[in-house]
């Protein structure tokens, strides 16, 4: 079990289990956490599963894999820390770890 | 006016649920009309992944979003559906016992005994960048579509996006616009590479400049755009003069029209029984994603399961006091004729 934290927009904030295995998208949308829309399923295909990866953490949630980076031309206001979170597989080394959750998918 | 166009049932979606509801309907002798939002068939099996493989279609252990639609294209065949690509259906009216008539931006008019929506997320429609007060500029200076290419000649036209669509347009609106801009986060395209090449020789000729960075707020009054303020990769912000913006962010589901058709609706989804899958308004049918039932599962085998059994119901409503019989495409030669085998 890895605890993952969305913080929103307005700075609440949502601790929720993640299962190793089950990607950080999967475990917001099961857990209803707002702002992650997740159109298309978590086939890397839509880009409004969009986080921010807290600082602290970049180097363990690791780097965007190519298909990611071409769809984050999809997202709106990428920055460095953007990731898409269907393409975050939650281990037990990602446990705590803080994601922000853009104030629009779109 | 506009000719209207009489068919038996009109199915709101191109997606798999829609085409396998022609088979099963065709089986029946009920003749479709079929409408998508998409300039092609396959729904989000078209726009979403393609080239993703999809593992449990029963019978066949892997099969791509493109590969799927193109067997079910096969498969409907022999009943001749007749479909219009780029057109959403805006109002599904009841017309008494005559049926339906069913309207679309586009202008067709369709009458059918039967209304099929097979909508699935709802309509792909593009996707508005949350840039404070862009609103203000929608369809005045920011568009997210090119209708009209003459709506822009003159025009000074910045193009935000990296996708096909922003390459394709900036080649094509270049000739025209007095000064084009193509903006986009990255030095990197996932546009045809050809675009892409096009696209850094209109660059290198002086004819048209790239940008890099992203739109962070708008420039102008009364609707029409000046500038736009962008964040340049360095973390520096600078304006882009312009009065027409274009910016392609891909698509995105919104439930669109649907909501407004008089139907019960919950949470966005269409509540059907689970006998004909037929919505609070008899007639007017609901299969696929965007159903919802006591156990739904989103799976496009179900869907495949809601057309045959809708198409039971469609068939009592088009041929009404008429028997029914069950048959099956392994022995009946009345059902082998209509797919063309016998």
């Amino acid at each position: 079990m890895a605890k993952i934290t969305f913080i929103q927009h307005n700075g609440n904030e949502q601790t929720v289990d993640g299962l190793p295995g089950m990607s950080v998208m999967e475990t917001a949308v099961k857990n209803q956490v707002p702002g992650i829309d997740a159109d298309c399923g978590g086939a890397c295909a839509c880009a409004t599963c969009h986080v921010y990866i807290e600082p602290g953490w970049g180097e363990k949630v690791g780097a965007r894999n190519p298909m990611e980076e071409d769809m984050l031309d999809f997202a709106f206001d990428v920055r460095d820390n953007s990731r898409l979170s269907c393409q975050i597989k939650i281990s037990d080394a990602l446990d705590g770890l803080r994601v922000k959750v853009p104030e629009k998918q779109f | 006016m506009t000719d209207v166009i009489t068919t038996d049932a009109v199915i709101i979606g191109a997606g798999p649920c829609g085409l396998f509801a022609v088979f099963e309907l065709g089986l029946l002798d009920i003749r479709c009309h079929v409408i998508d939002i998409l300039d092609r068939p396959g729904g989000q099996c078209a726009e979403l992944y393609p080239e993703k493989p999809i593992y449990d279609i029963p019978a066949l252990p892997v099969v791509t979003g493109a590969d799927l639609t193109q067997r079910l294209l096969e498969q409907i065949k022999p009943f001749h559906p007749e479909f219009h690509y780029n057109h959403m259906v805006t109002g599904v009216k009841k017309l008494g016992d005559a049926g339906f008539e069913v309207e679309t931006d586009g202008g067709l008019v369709f009458r059918s005994k039967v209304v099929v929506i097979a909508a699935g997320g709802g309509s792909f429609q593009p996707k508005k960048p949350p840039i404070p007060g862009i609103e203000a500029y929608e369809n005045s200076s920011v568009f997210y579509s090119v209708k009209k290419m003459e709506a822009l000649r003159g025009k000074d036209v910045l193009i935000v996006g990296g996708g096909d669509s922003a390459l394709d347009w900036t080649i094509n609106l270049q000739p025209i616009a007095k000064s084009l801009t193509l903006l986009h986060r990255r030095d990197d395209f996932r546009a045809a590479p050809d675009s892409v090449k096009k696209m850094r020789e209109l660059v290198a000729a002086g004819k048209m400049s790239f940008k890099l960075g992203q739109v962070t707020g708008l420039k102008g009054e009364h609707g029409v755009l000046s500038a736009a303020t962008v964040k340049g990769n360095d973390g520096q912000s600078f304006d882009i003069a312009c009065n027409a913006m274009l910016p392609f962010f891909g698509l995105t589901m919104k439930l669109g029209p649907v909501a407004e058709w008089g139907l019960n609706l919950h949470e966005n989804l269409i509540p059907v029984d689970t006998e004909k899958f037929e919505t609070s308004v008899e007639g007017i049918f609901a299969i696929g994603d965007i159903n919802t039932y006591p156990g739904k599962l989103k799976l496009i085998l179900s869907g495949f399961h809601e057309a045959a059994l809708m198409a039971q119901k469609a068939f009592r409503l088009k041929n009404p006091g008429e028997r029914l019989m069950f048959q099956y495409t392994t022995s009946s030669s009345s059902l082998q004729k209509k797919l063309g085998v016998s």
